[in-house]
């Protein structure tokens, strides 16, 4: 048995290719697990930021600094009383948060979290991604059709409308990534992991490629990414203060966290294309320029010392704490998770673990900034208006698409362009 | 659904046909509007020069509770006393009544009176504000040549005071404001329950939601409105509640009983 | 209950499903002919600003038309009057725009003043303008907030509100109330302005026009924020007039009247001050005069504080209010545009009748002109953007 799970760690293919389904089982038990934990986090996270951007303090009541304040949440949810009004189309309603989760969480299938960490590693990865993707509109407008409302109808029409039509400027930026990956080399991939190798073969994560059109098809598709998502500033299929709630307005309950799961989900599976796509997936920074045992082991450090500086601040905290009675649960409740972080902190040390495990830190972490940009929009922008949405989908970014694609296939064509012409002239 | 088979528009008995006289005249009213507005600042009393040309006005502001003052009477004159006598008297306080209902003249008023002579009822200022009393016969029309010729352009307010002693029950108040003038003028008439009055929205737009406030806490009602119905009141309110008459310890009572099933504690 | 009596009702207010009674206008043509939707906005809706219920008909998301419907929040506050001595019932005006209480209370106190043909000492108006500007400050602070968080941009309002409770903390100090202050009595002020209440005002003053400046940008240049409000909304000074919109709509639309300025009550016409105003009367030029606004007000407040005279703060009126026969319109320049108190005495110490002029109510009217032919976005926007508080438009 140990040997088995050893063998397999110390294997370099994924589940997929290795042809097991136990492993693969694993990887969705761990994959589902994770992405419900990083959804749960992202609550909190997202509540304390935006929190902080508008000079308050957020949760703070539910553990040390809300730290449980999302477990509450969930809790709630789960108990409150699950009402489908008696209009709704009663097998619509209740399918469509359903759909709606499914899709969201059967993107993960093939986001690379490293070499060895995916589930499998399918040939037509980035279209499959965009495809299962897509159908999570398809949810939506179910949700929205169903409840027999104004609101969700109108929401779910508004989302549809802004799928549609920012999907085709995303596909566009995507084809751009896929370009690069077969300009030069001649060897093409739709695979996600071959799109990240490619990136490491050539030496250079595709935003920089072909500067400024790298740079250029990451933009589009970071615009396109957060309308793809509902996120401010395009969340007008859940306008709160102007359609109540969009597309859920009927729902409550688990029925509602569910959406809201398939919301966080989503975002994390554009950010995971995106970083795939642009940034260089699970590589580290640098792997070519810094490299040699030194710099391997440095940055292999990385994830270690992540946990044990917020392992340091919790207990910083814990001894920040005010010694009063009546504050003694949060104390105690503060000072383990801290040292629960160092703890794991110290797991990720050990040299066979920190190996494997550094892919994975390097993806969430670029994963975590776009995380971060989508507080960072919510807490600044205003949002636009429907036919703005649509200017901006149409007349901006689709033309920018398209003339970045046009551009990266002719300049990956350059040598063959100028063979050619070289060859034509006398 | 329980009021189906009810009439859907009960709060409107009278005024199903409404027909204005001079309803065509609205558009021409919002065309002459003029663009170039400068109000003059810092001078609210332009017109406070008094000539002494006209007769005193009765000084009389009987204008509460009495029964006196009966509509058609010509008003140019002096008018019979008798009520501004009997309201003070009534009352035990020894000490001189405040201001007096001063004789308001200008040119504004001498235009107005050369062509309505006993219209016009009463042009007067108390504590400096202006205000004209009228039949209510030839309200529209004075009402429309404050907008157009004399540019009131701005109706403030329209409101109403209920005096069930009084024939003529309601006092029906317009306030005016000119931006050319600076000036504000208090146009009022007295008109009895079942009197009508046309509407006003031909002449300011504003002037539809203020009368359907009237006319629902009045019932005041105004011929030619777009959409007289209840405005603050819910619809299918029965009774009008700004009335003197309108009994709020009953009403309470039984909107307790009925809609919470307990006693009231009023 | 019988038909007839007072308080009968045919049929429910909380029949959302009726439009039959509505006037929506059936004359516009829908695109490709389709079914018109009529959506129920309201009165629980996050930004309707309490309890207004907007029906709108659409075409897809295009507005053909509105019908406000009002009342929900209606307490009866004129027949309150009529039913209360003329000191009882200056509480209850509070409680009209909630948001800018101070104001209406100075409202009131002129009015039954004017009626008494007493006038406030001077060091009460001084103290009387410097609560009502600071009320001002914190109504459009309100308005910011809630306009911006209608289009969607969260931050502004907690940073408004920041602020804000800086101009409560004063009112709580001075008398003893944040929100519905009862700040003043009729004949003057019935404190004496606190120990340390000129460090106080000038404190905030100083500190306040930075923070105005942290709005703006968050705003003013923000280019979703410009594309949203810019062309949205707009009404002409004739239709500003017609309609009896005042206030900074009003100026918005390149009017340039204030009362403050244009009728001069308390010690207005001591001090310097500009009248902002916009040139296209759209939201975003309300939302540039409204900022203006703000600042103008600062610098009155710094005047009145500079100058605050000493000598009493109340005039002297009987301890038994009774004003003689007559009636009076007394009207102030409140946050949102002219309210206006007309008051009929029969010589008792009840008023005979109490009229307010509610500037909320009527610049609401213009809502349906407003929103004609945008979408239901901007229809949140106007809502905003007129600044209407519901207890003041149902009072």
């Amino acid at each position: 048995m140990f040997d088995a799970i050893t063998k397999y760690l110390s294997s370099a293919t994924t589940p997929g290719e290795a042809g097991s389904i136990f492993w693969a089982t694993i990887y969705i038990l761990i994959i589902t697990a994770g992405i419900s934990l990083s959804v749960i986090a992202m609550n909190w996270l997202e509540r304390k930021i935006l929190a902080h951007m508008q000079i308050r303090l957020g949760p703070m009541r539910v553990g040390p600094h809300g730290l449980l304040q999302p477990f509450a949440d969930a809790l709630k949810l789960l108990i409150k009383e699950d009402i489908i009004p008696a209009e709704a189309d009663k097998l619509v309603f209740w399918s469509a948060p359903v759909v709606v989760t499914m899709t969201a969480f059967t993107t993960f299938l093939v986001v690379p979290f490293g070499r060895t960490h995916a589930v499998t590693d399918m040939n037509i990865g980035i279209l499959f991604m965009l495809g299962v993707s897509s159908l999570g509109v398809l949810g939506i407008i179910m949700a929205g059709w169903s409840s027999n409302s104004h609101y969700p109808l109108m929401g779910s029409l508004r989302s549809s409308a802004q799928m549609v039509s920012y999907e085709i400027a995303m596909g566009l930026a995507i084809i751009c990534a896929v370009l690069m990956t077969s300009l030069q080399t001649g060897t093409g991939t739709l695979s996600m992991i071959g799109i990240v190798e490619a990136q490491a073969s050539q030496h250079t994560w595709f935003i920089f490629k072909f500067f400024p059109l790298g740079f250029l098809a990451f933009g589009v598709f970071a615009i396109a990414m957060v309308a793809e998502t509902n996120r401010a500033p395009f969340d007008l299929p859940e306008a709160e203060s102007e359609l109540v709630a969009g597309f859920h307005t009927e729902y409550s309950g688990f029925r509602w966290s569910l959406f809201f799961l398939a919301e966080y989900a989503a975002m994390l599976a554009v950010s995971s294309i995106a970083v795939t796509l642009w940034l260089g997936g699970w590589m580290r920074p640098f792997p070519n320029w810094l490299s040699g045992s030194i710099w391997n082991l440095a940055f292999s450090l990385f994830p270690a010392l992540t946990l044990f500086v917020l392992a340091g601040l919790c207990l910083l905290g814990t001894a920040r704490m005010p010694k009063i009675p009546q504050m003694k649960i949060q104390t105690v409740g503060l000072g383990i998770f801290g040292l629960l972080l160092g703890f794991i902190g110290l797991v990720l040390i050990i040299p066979g673990v920190r190996e494997r495990v550094q892919d994975i830190y390097w993806f969430v972490v670029k994963v975590a900034f776009f995380m971060y940009m989508y507080i960072w929009y919510r807490g600044t922008f205003p949002r636009y208006r429907f036919d703005q949405l649509m200017k901006v989908g149409w007349k901006v970014l689709l033309p920018t698409g398209l003339a970045v694609l046009i551009a990266t296939a002719l300049w990956g064509l350059l040598p063959q362009i100028s063979s050619a012409i070289v060859g034509v002239l006398p | 659904m329980p009021d189906e088979t009810k009439n859907p528009n009960p709060v409107l008995p009278e005024s199903e046909a409404p027909t204005t006289p001079q309803s065509g005249q609205a558009g021409e009213a919002d065309a002459s509007a003029s663009s170039s507005v400068t109000p003059a600042a810092g001078n609210p009393d332009t017109s406070a020069e008094q000539s002494v040309s006209l007769p005193a006005k009765p000084e009389a502001a009987a204008k509460l509770d009495g029964p006196a003052k009966p509509v058609a009477a010509p008003a140019t004159g002096e008018k019979p006393a008798a009520p501004v006598a009997a309201k003070p008297a009534a009352k035990p306080a020894p000490k001189p009544e405040g201001p007096k209902p001063e004789p308001w003249d200008s040119d504004l008023v001498g235009r107005l009176r050369s062509q309505y002579g006993s219209g016009i009822r009463e042009a007067s200022t108390y504590l400096g504000q202006k205000y004209l009393v009228l039949d209510s016969t030839i309200l529209y029309e004075i009402l429309l040549r404050m907008r157009n010729d004399e540019l009131f352009d701005y109706c403030v307010d329209i409101t109403a005071v209920h005096y069930p002693k009084r024939e003529a029950q309601f006092d029906i108040i317009y306030v005016l404001y000119s931006f050319h003038h600076n000036e504000r003028v208090r146009i009022k008439s007295y008109i009895k329950e079942d009197e009508h009055l046309p509407t006003a929205v031909g002449i300011w737009e504003t002037a539809n939601w203020l009368e359907r406030e009237v006319y629902d806490m009045f019932g005041i009602v105004f011929d030619g409105h777009p959409d007289l119905k209840r405005i603050l009141m819910p619809d299918g309110w029965k009774g009008h509640p700004l009335r003197k008459d309108y009994p709020i310890l009953q009403q309470d009572q039984e909107w307790v009983k009925i809609n919470l099933g307990i006693e009231s504690g009023q | 209950m019988g038909e007839n009596q007072p308080g009968y009702r045919e049929w429910t207010m909380s029949d959302s499903t009726r439009t039959d009674y509505l006037d929506l206008d059936t004359k516009d043509e829908t695109f490709l002919d389709a079914t018109e939707l009529v959506l129920n906005m309201g009165p629980q809706h996050p930004s309707t600003h309490g309890v207004l219920r907007v029906i709108l008909k659409l075409d897809g998301e295009k507005v053909l038309g509105t019908e406000c419907v009002i009342g929900y929040l209606h307490r009866g506050v004129e027949k309150i009057g009529e039913n209360r001595t003329y000191a009882m019932f200056n509480p209850y005006v509070d409680r009209m725009d909630y948001v800018a209480s101070v104001s209406n209370g100075l409202g009131y106190c002129e009015a039954v003043e004017k009626l008494l043909n007493v006038e406030a000492p001077p060091r009460a108006q001084y103290i009387r303008v410097i609560l009502t500007e600071l009320c001002r400050i914190a109504s459009h602070q309100v308005w910011l907030g809630t306009h911006a968080l209608d289009i969607g941009a969260l931050t502004p309002l907690f940073y408004c509100f920041r602020d804000r409770e800086e101009i409560l903390k004063i009112f709580e100090k001075y008398c003893g109330a944040r929100l519905t202050t009862h700040a003043f009595r009729i004949g003057g002020c019935i404190y004496e302005a606190y120990d340390g209440f000129e460090q106080d005002c000038q404190k905030f003053c100083d500190a306040f026009l930075p923070k105005l400046d942290e709005y703006e940008e968050l705003l003013t240049t923000n280019r979703i924020w410009v594309r949203r409000t810019k062309g949205v909304g707009i009404l002409n000074p004739e239709d500003c007039i017609a309609l009896g919109v005042t206030g900074p709509v009003l100026r918005a639309a390149g009017v340039k009247w204030d009362l403050r300025r244009a009728q001069p009550y308390e010690a207005y016409k001591d001090f310097d001050f500009e009248i902002p105003t916009g040139l296209n009367g759209d939201t975003y030029d309300r939302y540039l005069v409204r900022i203006e606004e703000m600042r103008q007000s600062v610098r009155i407040i710094r005047q009145a504080v500079e100058g605050l005279p000493q000598g009493p703060i109340m005039a002297k009126v009987p301890k038994v209010i009774k004003p003689p026969v007559g009636e009076i319109y007394h009207s102030i320049e409140a946050p949102k545009g002219e309210l206006g108190y007309f008051i009929v005495s029969d010589g008792s110490t009840q008023p005979y009748r109490v009229r307010v002029r509610p500037p909320s109510f009527v610049n609401l009217q213009a809502l349906d002109k407003m929103v004609r032919g945008l979408l239901v976005a901007d229809v949140v926007a106007v809502i905003g953007t007129l600044d209407i508080v519901l207890g003041e438009v149902d009072r």
